[in-house]
This record gives structure tokens, C-alpha cells and sequence, in this order.
């Protein structure tokens, strides 16, 4: 039996059923990971222990929601006893103490953590290829990028090597190697899913979300994981989850915006599949509409300037004195610092830069007072819009995959492929992004958003379009 | 010396919670072996968010209040960054009244004995570092040990304007700070290092020089003194005095050069973006207010409330012990306010000045002698009581053998029988009247109704 081509969702009722365990199903992907992931690289550590842990699912029949099922987790969210590197050599040895909050929620409903998934480094990249562990593969083509940054996670779905997966997405790092590798993939409203154990890129903009073969999958995985947290004080209550309304969703007389000003700079390809997906969207009864949003293309540098100052605070506590490499030199504590944080990459140098310039004396106002305030305008934006229509749609990415390794001189060219997902981050809205076909044999997705705490009525939408577009399936490598 | 202007940073822990102020960690961290007080937050570690102690919030706006400080309704943490190991994240969850920040409460004064009010420019909410160890001296030292035990533990920053204008005055600033806390139920007298002080000073148009590194109340009057010197010899010799920040060594006591303007860290201030606004609920903020009040309001309500005259209210409420008493008494007995404000001002110093005795917490007594005062007994059988009841003995006042008019008689036919030739003369001198109606008033054990006696003398004597 090939159980990578089952839904996350049928397996679970597999488990459930009894016709396997989850010692079976947890061996079977462990083993398929090893058989293929050398040529995807899409693990950097695989969890030896889920097996037993499976075992002893089977043993107390306490499955719960999830049964025994293993997923893949992004390795910037914080497994206790499994080491957790964000793929960056500074965390090389790092294991951390203590589970993520959302790990709690997963192994409460008895989900087996299988490994985790490689990613760029601390999040900081669109392609996946600035890992401290090397470049992901995209398994739909192998010398192209699989996106980023949770690229593991999409690429470990996409080719069956797990059933769901978990990533993050600070300004479209779900959604585009979603849409990258043909998957789905959900970033959820701000405050929606604690953040509690998810090491920080850009506190105020990034959530933990599903990635799956499709739209239940990734529901399934989501209404485990949603829910206000006492740990996080950013952490909202959300309205209740109901995959049965999803399924029965009708998408008849909803009104879809489209915005053009978005639309118009994709490359064409892509815009030629998306005028398909927006068929589609017309096919299943939605009433869809063109409109425009002022000062959309701020949204970009805005969102560089908010996520590098963040990130340039938050990696400062990387140095080498309480975990993750040994400090102990006989330099004195500036050098011996300096020393340690050349483990980071050069991505991650860049934004640390970038972040401390715009916060200092002098380029504060200038920069990040200014982002702050284009950000309040994009949400404000943003927010009318959806009041007036039910969803936005829009290309995921705005270019094909690239090839591994075409782009690295020419970082710019990767920081505008996520003009179309970070405008959702900076709003704190949810989007969610789904295949619509293949353009020159790779995957275009397409991106929907919705309102605060409409995760049920976006994963609805896109039930209803994917029965129309099809799923794209589990690559066979 | 009024060319000098003294400004205090003055750091507080609060010592009366339970935990840190972002993690559940105990803040009682003195005395523990080193980092076995902490947890994956309070160390920073990956993945970890800070959630705000409630309690703190509560300990704040009561420091605010008793320094009659405005609260935010609304106020910010912000990020301070800078690299430093007893710094688990190399940057400190803090406050900042600049940038958009607000802090937790601006304004509120206190006053010094001369008079003079010194302002608070600000309050603000923060965590505490851990501390570093070297098992040599710091310069010896080939390497130093940190200890995060103490890192986490909840700060209140308190900021001066440049309002204090001698060393004395600074610590007498801090010894009445101290007093206050401790007063609020944050004893931090009682704890090595649970208040600690920078000072920043300038004279005339000298730059302003930062002082750090100040433990102990007298040290800060004899690093300022120094500084103060120090800066007056550069002035004479015609030497600028440069912003820097000094350092106090106390082995020494001179403060020393630590680093020069140009050479102050940039912070890199921005809203911590883990934790939501600090909003002060107004329902915890009345019941705070509830309990305290700046003492100038106190002294105001005394008058106001309880019709105490301004001299002993203020007698009073500057004095934790007696207001404390007043306040208990007074609670279950307005009526006798006046009474007890006059005893707690007057009498009980007066008795407590002669011999060093303890102010007992017992308030029923305490009010008795109340009664007795309004009962019209003598100052001297007054200040017996009072040592009884100082003495934690039972407090007897002879309201129960209220005197009827019989024992008024009976009083009368012995001070007239006794002295004769007295009766006599007050037969056509009042004053001498006035000296028996006395005699009769010593005579009285227990509460008498004086017009009664006194009419009842007249008769006696025809009169």
C-alpha cells in the first residue's frame, strides 16, 4: 500500500479503524524519508524515537484527533528532546527543554512528531536555499527552489515523505513554498495560533500554519493547533472550527475582489493560470470583481523594514552563553560574541544590518516609525476592502520556481517575490494558498484572503475551488 | 550650592511578589545556588514570550500613588538593546517615553523636611539583569561567571527631575523613598541590593555626568559629594566638564571615568512586540487607590473628612505608625476622631518621648481613652490611661460609674468639709470658686457632668 497518496485525513480513519498502526504508519515514513530525502533535503533532523512513541500510541488506544498520525514540523518550532536548529549553524547542537505550544496541542491529540524540516535560515529567505544545512529541492523539479522559508515542510508534503506538516509565515513563508511545490498551506490570523515555542524572525507579523495535500488536511491539522494561549499575550480566542461546514461549504453569491494592481506585475505564466483559477472561482457561483488598493506597493519595503528591525533584536541572544555552541574562549565577551555570531549566514547578516540601522538614532523616524505607519494604512486598506467583499484573491507568488542557485545575485529579484503574500502579514488577516495547475509543468497557486478569524470561510472557499482545479498529488520521486 | 542640580535614577525591586515579572519563576532568588532559579524564559531561550505578572502592575500604580504620580491608562513596553552577558536576550524588556513610548506614570513629587518637593519625571516597569561573578578581582579575572538567577526579578525605575540641590538632600530623598515603601509593603531595606541609584549631576552650565554603580543610601551622599568637588576644582582651573558617565568605586571613594559621551551605547529603542499595551484596568486602579494615597491627600481628608485641625493631621499622617492607628481607630468610631487625632498628635508622643516604648496594635484600648478625653477626664488621668494602654495593660475607664447626682454631692461635701477657709473665700471670689470646682474635678473618679457638679457647688455655698 502506497499511504502517501492517502489524505492525511483517510489515514487517520485507517488509524482509527485499526486496519494499521500507528507504529506501521510512523515506520513507513520514516522509512521513505530515508529512502528519498537525500535527494530532497527537505529534513534536517529525523525524530528516532517516534516510532516507539508510536508504539506506545498503539498500545494505550488513547489516539485522539490525530490517532498516531506523524507530521513534519518546521524546525524553528520548539520540540523538547529533539534538537531544533532553524537551520542555522549557530544552533547546530541546540535541543531545546521545552515544547512549543502548538507541539502540546499535536501530541495531545496524539499526532508523533516525525523529524524537522529544513527551512532558510531563521526563516530569512523566499527559496529555501539559505539553509545552514543546504538548499531544499522542490520535488516537482529537482533544480529548482521549493520556496521558502518552511521549504522542508512543503517539499516533505509534496512528496509524500509526511502527511502534514507545520511551517511559519512571517511574510509568506507557508504560502509561497505551497504554492511552490503544489500544496496547501495556511497562514492564520494574527493571534490566532500561539506563538509560544516558535523562535522568533518578526514577532508581530508571523504565525504558525498548516501545510497539506489539500484543503481538509490542512483544516484538520489547523483545528488542533488554533486557540488562545495563556503563554502567548498575543494570542486570541478564535471562533469554533467546523471541518463539516468546510466539506459542506457553497461558495454561491460570495464576492471575490481582485486586485489588479497586484495582478497586473506577475510575470505571465502565472497570470495566465491565475485568469484560470479566477474562472474557477466564477465556475463554483462566486460574483468576483476587479478592484485596486492604494499604496499596496509600499507594502514590500514596509514589511522588510518592520521584520529586519525585529529580527535584529531578537537574534541578538545568540551568543553562545546559555545554549547552542560553547562561547568559552579566551577572548574577551565582545570578541568571543563576535566570534560565535559569525556562525550565522549571510542572509541572516544582512537583515541583522539592515534591522539595527533602521532602529538607530537617527533612521528610526525615517524608517521604521514610516513602516509602522504604511502598515496601519495597508490594514485599514485592507480591512474596508474585506468588508466590502467577502474574499481577495491573488496570485501566491508572482514568478514561476526558480532555478536552485539562479538567484543568489540578485537578492532583490527574491525580496519582490513576496510583494503578493506580505500585505496578509501586515494586516494580521489570514490568507491561504492552493494550487490552480501547472504553468510550463510547475505549480501556480493562488491566494486567498479573508478577515480576522474567518479561517472557516476561507478553508470553505478553497474547498470548494480546489473540487473545481483539482489536487496536483503526491510527487512519486 | 545652588549651582548644583541633582537628578536620581533610583531602581526598585519589588520585593513583596511572588515571581519575576515575565515568567513564573520565584523572586526570591537571594541566596540560591547560582541559576537554579530560572526557566526557559527568564533565559531567554528560543522560542520563549514573555507574559506580564498582574501583581507587578498592582505594586506600580501603588508606588505611583503614594508618590501622587498620574498612571497611563495605557502605556508600552519597550525593547532596550544592547549586548551584555547577564542579559539572557542582550536586550531588556522595559519602558521609554520617547519613540512613541509611554511609560507607566509620569509626574508626583516628594517632599523633603525643608520643604522643598522633588519631582518624578517618570516611572517605569522593568526586568532586573542576572549579576556577574568573578571569583578574582575584575581585573585579574581570566574569566567571569554569570548568574541569572536574579534576572527577570521586577523592577520599578524611578526618575528624578534635576530637582535635588545637595548630597543630603539626595539621601535624604532615598531614606524617605525607603520609607514609603516600606509603608506600601515593599520592605526594601530589608533586602541587600532591592534599591539601587544612579545619579546624574551638573553644575552651572557644566555638562550633566552620570554616576553609576551607587549602593547604600550614605554612599550616594559621599559619591555626589565627591563628584561635586571634583567638577568645582575643573571649573576653577577653567576645564570643561565633559558628559560622561563615572563610576563610584567605593574602596576608593572617588568616582572614575567609564566612558565618554561619544562612546554611549544606541540603545536601539522599539516596542516590545510580545507583549500588548499595558492597559491599567480602572476597577484594580480604584481599589488600589482605595488603599493608597499620597500624603498630602491624607492630611487633606483628616481635615475634610473628620474636622482634625491641619497642624495634627499632618502630625499624623507623616507618621506610618500613628497613621496607621488613627486610620484603625478612627474607622470604627468617626465620632471620636477629634479625640483620638488629638491623642495620637499630642499625648502618645509626648509619652513615647519620655520613656522608649513600642506602639501597641491594639486599637480598643485605645479608643476607650478616646472616650474618656470626650468624657471630659483630666489631662493626667488622661496620660495614665494612655500608659496603660501603652504598657499593654487593660484599659479601665470608668464610663460604667458614670457618677450620679448623689456621688456629685458626696464629691462636693468633701472638698467643702476639707477646706474651709477656701469655701469661705469663694463666696465672693470666683477664682477661688474656680479652685474648688478643681479640687471637686480631681475628686471625680469617672465620667461627671461638669455643669451639674459645678451647680451643685454653688449651691452649697449658697451661691
Amino acid at each position: 500500500m502506497k499511504w502517501e497518496r492517502l489524505s492525511a485525513i483517510r489515514l487517520i480513519e485507517e488509524l482509527k479503524s485499526g486496519s494499521i498502526t500507528s507504529e506501521e504508519i510512523s515506520a513507513y515514513f520514516l522509512d521513505r524519508i530515508k529512502k528519498v530525502d537525500h535527494i530532497l533535503n527537505s529534513f534536517i533532523t529525523l525524530n528516532e524515537k517516534a516510532v516507539k512513541e508510536a508504539e506506545k500510541i498503539d498500545k494505550d488506544k488513547k489516539g485522539g484527533r490525530l490517532a498516531g498520525l506523524p507530521i513534519a514540523i518546521k524546525d524553528n518550532i520548539t520540540t523538547k528532546g529533539i534538537r531544533t536548529t532553524c537551520a542555522s549553524r549557530i544552533l547546530e547542537n541546540y535541543v531545546p527543554p521545552y515544547d512549543a505550544e502548538v507541539i502540546s496541542r499535536i501530541k495531545r491529540e496524539g499526532g508523533i512528531i516525525i523529524g524537522k524540516t529544513n527551512m532558510d535560515e531563521f526563516a530569512m529567505g523566499s527559496s529555501g536555499e539559505n539553509s545552514g544545512f543546504g538548499p531544499t529541492k522542490n520535488p516537482r523539479d529537482l533544480n529548482r527552489v521549493p520556496g521558502g522559508s518552511s521549504s522542508g515542510s512543503a517539499a516533505a508534503v509534496a512528496a509524500g515523505l509526511a502527511p502534514l506538516a507545520l511551517g511559519s509565515d512571517t511574510g509568506g513563508s507557508i504560502r509561497a513554498p505551497a504554492s511552490f511545490t503544489g500544496i496547501v498551506g495556511l497562514k492564520p490570523t494574527y493571534g490566532a495560533v500561539s506563538r509560544f515555542g516558535l523562535i522568533a524572525y518578526a514577532n508581530s507579523l508571523e504565525q504558525i500554519g498548516p501545510m497539506g495535500k489539500n484543503v481538509l488536511d490542512a483544516a484538520y491539522l489547523y483545528s488542533i493547533i488554533y486557540g488562545e494561549d495563556e503563554k502567548d499575550s498575543t494570542s486570541l480566542p478564535s471562533p469554533p472550527l467546523s471541518i463539516e461546514r468546510i466539506s459542506n461549504f457553497e461558495a454561491k453569491g460570495v464576492k471575490v475582489a481582485i486586485l489588479t494592481d497586484l495582478v497586473s506585475r506577475v510575470d505571465e505564466p502565472v497570470r495566465k493560470v491565475f485568469e484560470r483559477g479566477i474562472n474557477y472561482v466564477s465556475e463554483i457561483g462566486a460574483e468576483v470583481s476587479e478592484v485596486k488598493l492604494e499604496g499596496i506597493d509600499l507594502a514590500l519595503p514596509a514589511y522588510y523594514v518592520i521584520a529586519c528591525s525585529e529580527a535584529s533584536s531578537n537574534l541578538a541572544r545568540y551568543d553562545g552563553v546559555r545554549f547552542g555552541v560553547d562561547c568559552r574562549t579566551n577572548l574577551s565577551w565582545r570578541d568571543a560574541y563576535k566570534e560565535v555570531r559569525k556562525l550565522f549566514g549571510k542572509e541572516v547578516k544582512v537583515r541583522i544590518m539592515l534591522g539595527a540601522y533602521a532602529l538607530s538614532a537617527g533612521f528610526f523616524e525615517e524608517y521604521y516609525v514610516k513602516a509602522v505607519k504604511v502598515r496601519r494604512k495597508i490594514r485599514e486598506g485592507l480591512k474596508k476592502l474585506l468588508k466590502r467583499y467577502d474574499y481577495i484573491a491573488i496570485p501566491t507568488m508572482p514568478v514561476l520556481p526558480w532555478r536552485i542557485g539562479e538567484k543568489l545575485d540578485d537578492p532583490l529579484y527574491v525580496y519582490l517575490s513576496d510583494a503578493l503574500t506580505v500585505p496578509a502579514n501586515l494586516a494580521g488577516v489570514p490568507a491561504i494558498s492552493l494550487p490552480i495547475g501547472l504553468a510550463d509543468g510547475l505549480p501556480v497557486g493562488i491566494q486567498f484572503i479573508a478577515d480576522e478569524f474567518e479561517e472557516e470561510k476561507l478553508f470553505g472557499l478553497a474547498k470548494r475551488f480546489e473540487e473545481e482545479a483539482g489536487e496536483l498529488g503526491v510527487v512519486d520521486l | 550650592m545652588n549651582d548644583v542640580k541633582i537628578g536620581l535614577e533610583i531602581h526598585v525591586q519589588l520585593v513583596s511578589l511572588k515571581t519575576k515579572l515575565f515568567c513564573s519563576c520565584s523572586a526570591d532568588y537571594r541566596g540560591k545556588p547560582p541559576n537554579t532559579n530560572v526557566c526557559p524564559v527568564c533565559m531567554g531561550l528560543p522560542g520563549t514570550l514573555p507574559v506580564l505578572n498582574e501583581k507587578a502592575v498592582e505594586e506600580a500604580i501603588k508606588v505611583a500613588k503614594a508618590l501622587s504620580a498620574n498612571i497611563s491608562n495605557v502605556s508600552y513596553f519597550f525593547r532596550k538593546n544592547y549586548f551584555y552577558p547577564d542579559l539572557a536576550k542582550n536586550f531588556q524588556i522595559t519602558q521609554y517615553d520617547k519613540a512613541g513610548g509611554i511609560p507607566f506614570a509620569t509626574g508626583g513629587y516628594l517632599k523633603l523636611s525643608n520643604g522643598r518637593r522633588i519631582r518624578i519625571r517618570r516611572m517605569q516597569l522593568e526586568e532586573d539583569p542576572g549579576r556577574i561573578y568573578y571569583e578574582v578581582g575584575i581585573q585579574e579575572a581570566k574569566y567571569s561567571l554569570i548568574d541569572y538567577n536574579r534576572h527577570g526579578v521586577a523592577l520599578i525605575e524611578i526618575v528624578t527631575e534635576p530637582d535635588i540641590r545637595e548630597p543630603r538632600e539626595a539621601r535624604e530623598f532615598l531614606e524617605k523613598l525607603s520609607g514609603i515603601l516600606e509603608e506600601l509593603g515593599i520592605p526594601v531595606g530589608g533586602y541587600e541590593g532591592a534599591i539601587r541609584c544612579d545619579a546624574n549631576i551638573s553644575l552651572r552650565e557644566g555638562a550633566r555626568v552620570e554616576v553609576k554603580n551607587i549602593t547604600g543610601f550614605s554612599a550616594v551622599e559621599k559619591a555626589l559629594s565627591y563628584e561635586i568637588t571634583r567638577q568645582r576644582n575643573l571649573i576653577k582651573r577653567g576645564i570643561k566638564v565633559e558628559r560622561e558617565t563615572r563610576h563610584w568605586d567605593e574602596r576608593r571613594r572617588i568616582t572614575a571615568s567609564l566612558r565618554k559621551k561619544e562612546m554611549e551605547e544606541d540603545y536601539r529603542y522599539f516596542p516590545e512586540p510580545d507583549l500588548p499595551p499595558l492597559i491599567v484596568r480602572k476597577d484594580v486602579l480604584e481599589r488600589i487607590e482605595g488603599i493608597v494615597k499620597p500624603i498630602e491627600e491624607v492630611i487633606k481628608d483628616y481635615v475634610k473628612k473628620y474636622g482634625v485641625e491641619e497642624v495634627i493631621a499632618e502630625r499624623i499622617a507623616r507618621d506610618r505608625r500613628l497613621r496607621t492607628l488613627f486610620d484603625r481607630s478612627v474607622k470604627n468610631r468617626p465620632d471620636l476622631a477629634r479625640h483620638l487625632a488629638s491623642l495620637l498628635a499630642n499625648e502618645i508622643p509626648f509619652l513615647m518621648k519620655r520613656k522608649e516604648i513600642e506602639l501597641p496594635s491594639n486599637v480598643k484600648g485605645l479608643l476607650i481613652v478616646a472616650e474618656a478625653r470626650r468624657d471630659g477626664l483630666s489631662r493626667d488621668e488622661i496620660l495614665k490611661l494612655l500608659e496603660d494602654w501603652l504598657h499593654g495593660k487593660e484599659v479601665i475607664h470608668h464610663k460604667a460609674t458614670t457618677l450620679k447626682e448623689a456621688d456629685l454631692e458626696d464629691i462636693v461635701k468633701k472638698v467643702t468639709k476639707k477646706n474651709p477657709k477656701v469655701v469661705e473665700d469663694a463666696k465672693k471670689n470666683p477664682r477661688a470658686l474656680n479652685y474648688l470646682m478643681g479640687l471637686a474635678l480631681r475628686e471625680a473618679k469617672g465620667v461627671i457632668d461638669k455643669k451639674k457638679l459645678f451647680d451643685l457647688l454653688r449651691r452649697s455655698l449658697g451661691l
